[in-house]
């Protein structure tokens, strides 16, 4: 049978290092499958998570060969084999155990931006109309399975450590998706500009190439908030505005 | 012992469809509420779920109405059904589905601008409200953002091992941080299980590490009672090539979109065997059946959309017969649209968008040029907590249950899509008349000694001088039941499983755990295997008792219904001794006016 090695992260906290471990392999496999096995067979207590084993829960994100990438859609196929695979926890976030890593701050980080208030239902029996045209745009941020892959790879987060200033791109995504849905009344601009700091997006596209969903996070839904962001704070004609009506 | 306290007046175990949705409905009912789950929120089951949510709306099709989904319902579950749930779940689930547009969630559209339903089986008219086919991912969003603003305290990657009673009633629940291995106890007036279902019970299974039947356990060894437990959903379509994928669901939505089954002659054989209660509506020809799945109300369904248990075991029928797949499947193709209608690969990809990648990715097969293989994989269990149809209160005052760990909507088999809506329903209905229980009744005072002995059993794996690898201990109660009790049965092979039960029992006695508490999947799936365990054991047990075929049960040895089992529903609970008491309930008679409503839709 073919087997192939994989480095695997062990760890406490921050401290750790890395530990080969060989295993059998078989057509298909991905690579939280060959986790699952070592798990199984020679390291009862290494620590992952994963639920679905299908690409739509976000579970199972980490880095292979040094890529944030979900481990249960990476096929073994689709990486070197002739030398170890490196398998380690998403970076940008605190280490828990192993591969497990503390992803709490972007809960804390999503119940700060304004809920959806839809605008007063358009049919008398409190429904609403809407064309499928309009909806195809949000559907699409709507996809996102909250991974944080895209967190893990923007420099905003990972180098700079900003995660007071600025929310991340799948937190842009998920504003996006509120501020261009249909029915939606609410207004996130001044928050998006003040408190969740868009402007420290420097357009890298970073985010989108890791995105396992196929969101075109930085086109479809960053720079079209800032356009906004910019037409409303910065056009001057409504800056005008903006003061005789305060 | 040292562990944390926390008090509620409801505590929801569970943050899938149900425990959302009944935590936000508690909440509402303006009790402290908590909410507990094993992984991050977001992440539970029901985000995997594709396919769509029942409910009549009535917008693609206005002939259905709640009197057709009632009857629908119930004749998919072959009449054991609970007749009172599934005429709530009927007349509400359209206003469950409003609600969550109304709090954010964006369906599929029709073209006036209303909520698209699509064709699923079993389902009379479309009726399921759908994104693509990531609905589960959805609702879990919407209601889990919705939720967040509602003042819910969420307590994520935590277990729990034990629902606590005092003098018979829920007092609260004791278990673990996963991600430290510290205790905490939660004392709460009601306690609502929304945990799901038991999937991992099965070698080939569409369900998560979650899915190890811990609500089911925990109701049974609190006292409530588990009935239907012998009904098991295969589901007919999963994916059975590579084999690391084996199990991985291909939602029935395939079918609904067009999707046909053949075997390796190229034959769509689900023609071959229409069973009587549905020939009225199904289609005998292939040109019918395809007017029908492209929305023409005068033709009648394709076979492949009868129900799952009919479907999965037509599947079984040509493999065994050697007309399967190379892999053991039968081949599901959608592709074949592309003779019928123009662009038919972006239509493909566009109703069935995560289906097209999870080939593509993980088979390198191409859905919209080639066929799928498929065979049946283990998916839901209609059997659970015994529930009042109308407050989802078990028999243990203050214990609720809701969603899949309940029973009752589905009888013997369960409509695809009657999930979505049935966690939404009785979420609701668990949620408002915990909070209702909670303000009537104080906290009870908790046992000590009970909290100690919880917590002696759960560091358990931890003592020296233990051998068993819990994994391998999982490993061969999946493989028994898989091979012993699954989608056909036989009195001797059950009698062997109940046999490899025991000896699997004794092994989980000894199950070996290495390194600490902090975040080991050792030491959680060790735990796991006493549920495991107990809800395998009902299952084998009912599945015996019930000498006759009905919905997700089929004994070979009993091809036929029997009238001796039409009117009642198996029962477990524990006697108290600590066994295993098996007990027939007899359904309670319907009421004519919804008699009359399955007579008029026959
Ligand atoms: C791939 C797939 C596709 C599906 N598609 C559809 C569909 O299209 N339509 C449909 O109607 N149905 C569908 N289903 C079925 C449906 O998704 C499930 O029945 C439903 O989601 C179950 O929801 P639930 O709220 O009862 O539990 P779950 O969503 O399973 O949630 C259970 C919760 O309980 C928690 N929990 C469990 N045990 C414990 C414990 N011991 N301590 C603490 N917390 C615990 C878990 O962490 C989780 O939060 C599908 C199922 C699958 C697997
Ligand atoms: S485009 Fe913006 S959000 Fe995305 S990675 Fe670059 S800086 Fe971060
Ligand atoms: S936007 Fe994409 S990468 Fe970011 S969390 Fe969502 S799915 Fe993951
Ligand atoms: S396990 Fe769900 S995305 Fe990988």
């Amino acid at each position: 049978m073919q087997q192939a090695t994989f480095r695997v992260w062990r760890g406490e906290g921050k401290t750790g290092q890395f530990r080969d471990y060989t295993t059998d392999i078989v057509p298909g496999m991905v690579v939280l499958d060959a986790i699952h096995r070592i798990q199984a067979t020679q390291a009862t207590d290494l620590a992952c998570r994963w639920n679905c084993k299908a690409g739509k829960c976000g579970s199972c994100s980490a880095e292979i060969n040094g890529k944030p990438r979900l481990m249960c859609m990476t096929r073994l196929n689709q990486l070197p084999l002739d030398q170890p695979v490196t398998v380690e926890p998403m970076r940008a976030f605190p280490p828990i155990r192993d591969l497990v890593t503390d992803v709490s701050w972007n809960f804390e980080v999503k119940k700060k931006i304004k809920p959806f208030q839809p605008r007063r239902p358009d049919a008398p029996d409190g429904t609403w109309r809407m064309a499928q045209a309009d909806v195809d745009r949000v559907q699409e941020f709507r996809k996102c399975i909250e991974c944080f892959l895209c967190q893990d790879v923007c420099h905003v987060l990972r180098e700079h450590a900003m995660h007071e200033q600025f929310i991340g791109p799948r937190f842009l995504v998920y504003a996006a998706a509120l501020e261009m849905h249909p029915l939606d009344s609410a207004d996130r601009l001044t928050g998006l500009k003040d408190d969740h700091g868009i402007g420290y997006c420097n357009i890298t596209g970073c985010c989108t190439k890791v995105c396992p969903e196929h969101i075109t996070i930085t086109e479809n839904a960053i720079i079209p908030l800032k356009e906004r962001v910019v037409d409303q704070f910065y056009d001057p004609v409504r800056k005008l505005l903006r003061v005789f009506s305060s | 012992m040292t562990y944390e306290t926390h008090e509620y007046d409801v505590l929801v175990v569970g943050a899938g469809g149900a425990g959302l949705r009944a935590a936000i409905e508690a909440s509402a009912g303006g009790v402290k509420v908590g909410l507990i789950c094993k992984s991050l929120l977001g992440k539970a089951h029901t985000v995997m779920a594709e396919g769509g949510i029942a409910a009549a709306l009535a917008n693609v099709d206005d002939r259905d109405s709640w009197k057709v989904h009632f009857a629908d319902t119930m004749r998919g579950g072959q009449y054991v059904n609970n007749w009172r749930m599934a005429e709530l779940h009927a007349r509400e689930a359209p206003d469950r589905v409003r609600e969550l547009e109304a709090w954010g969630a964006v369906f599929d559209r029709t073209s006036d601008g209303r909520i698209l339903q699509r064709n699923f089986g079993g389902h009379r008219y479309p009726r399921l409200a759908h994104v693509g086919d990531r609905t589960g991912l959805e609702m879990i969003r919407t209601l889990q953002d919705h939720g967040v603003h509602r003042g819910l305290d969420v307590h994520m990657e935590f277990t729990v091992v034990a629902v606590l009673t005092t003098d018979g009633r829920a007092a609260g629940v004791f278990g673990y941080e996963r991600e430290r291995g510290r205790f905490k106890l939660f004392r709460s007036a009601a306690v609502i299980l929304a945990t799901g279902g038991l999937g991992r019970a099965y070698r080939i299974t569409s369900n998560s590490w979650e899915g190890t039947g811990d609500g089911h356990s925990l109701a049974y060894r609190a006292g409530a009672q588990l009935i239907d437990m012998e009904f098991i959903q295969f589901h007919p379509t999963g994916m059975i090539w590579p084999p690391s994928v084996q199990g991985i669901l291909v939602t029935e939505g395939v079918r609904g979109e067009g999707g046909v089954l053949r075997n390796k002659e190229g034959r769509r054989f689900m023609f071959d065997e229409i069973p009587e209660p549905y020939r009225n509506q199904t289609a005998d020809n292939e040109e019918e059946g395809w007017r029908y799945t492209q929305g023409d109300k005068t033709a009648r369904r394709p076979p492949e959309l009868l129900t799952r248990d009919h479907v999965a075991r037509c599947i079984n029928r040509e493999v065994k017969e050697g007309r399967g797949s190379p892999h053991g499947g039968v081949f599901l193709d959608i592709s074949w649209i592309k003779t019928r209608i123009q662009n038919a690969e972006d239509h493909i990809k566009r109703k069935l968008p995560s289906m097209y990648h999870q080939f593509k990715q993980l088979a390198d097969i191409d859905i919209t040029s080639e066929p799928m293989e498929v065979g049946p994989t283990t998916h839901y269990v209609m059997g659970g907590v015994l529930v009042d149809a109308d407050t989802q209160m078990s028999t243990v005052p203050g214990l609720f249950a809701a969603g899949e760990c309940a029973a009752g909507i589905n009888g013997a088999n369960r409509l695809g899509g009657n999930s979505l809506s049935d966690l939404l329903v009785f979420g609701k209905r668990a949620g408002e008349h915990a909070a209702i229980f909670a303000r009537e009744n104080q906290r009870g005072a908790v046992d000590g000694a009970a909290v100690e002995s919880a917590a002696r059993d759960a560091l358990a794996p931890f003592e020296s001088g233990r051998t068993e690898n819990p994994y391998a201990i999982q490993h061969d109660l999946q493989d028994a039941m898989q091979r012993l009790v699954g989608i056909v049965r036989l009195e001797d092979e059950m009698r062997e499983a109940l046999g490899v039960l025991e000896i699997l029992k004794r092994r989980a006695a000894m199950a070996a755990v290495h390194g600490h508490r902090e975040y080991n999947p050792g030491w959680h799936t060790a735990l796991d295997l006493g549920h495991l365990l107990t809800v395998s054991e009902a299952i084998a047990r009912c599945a015996l008792e019930r000498k006759e075929s009905r919905g997700g049960h089929f004994r070979e040895d009993h091809p036929e219904k029997a009238a001796e089992f039409a009117t009642i529903n198996m029962a477990v609970r524990q006697s108290a001794d600590g066994t295993m008491e098996l007990r027939r309930l007899p359904i309670p008679e319907m009421p004519a006016e919804l008699r009359q409503v399955i007579e008029e839709q026959k």
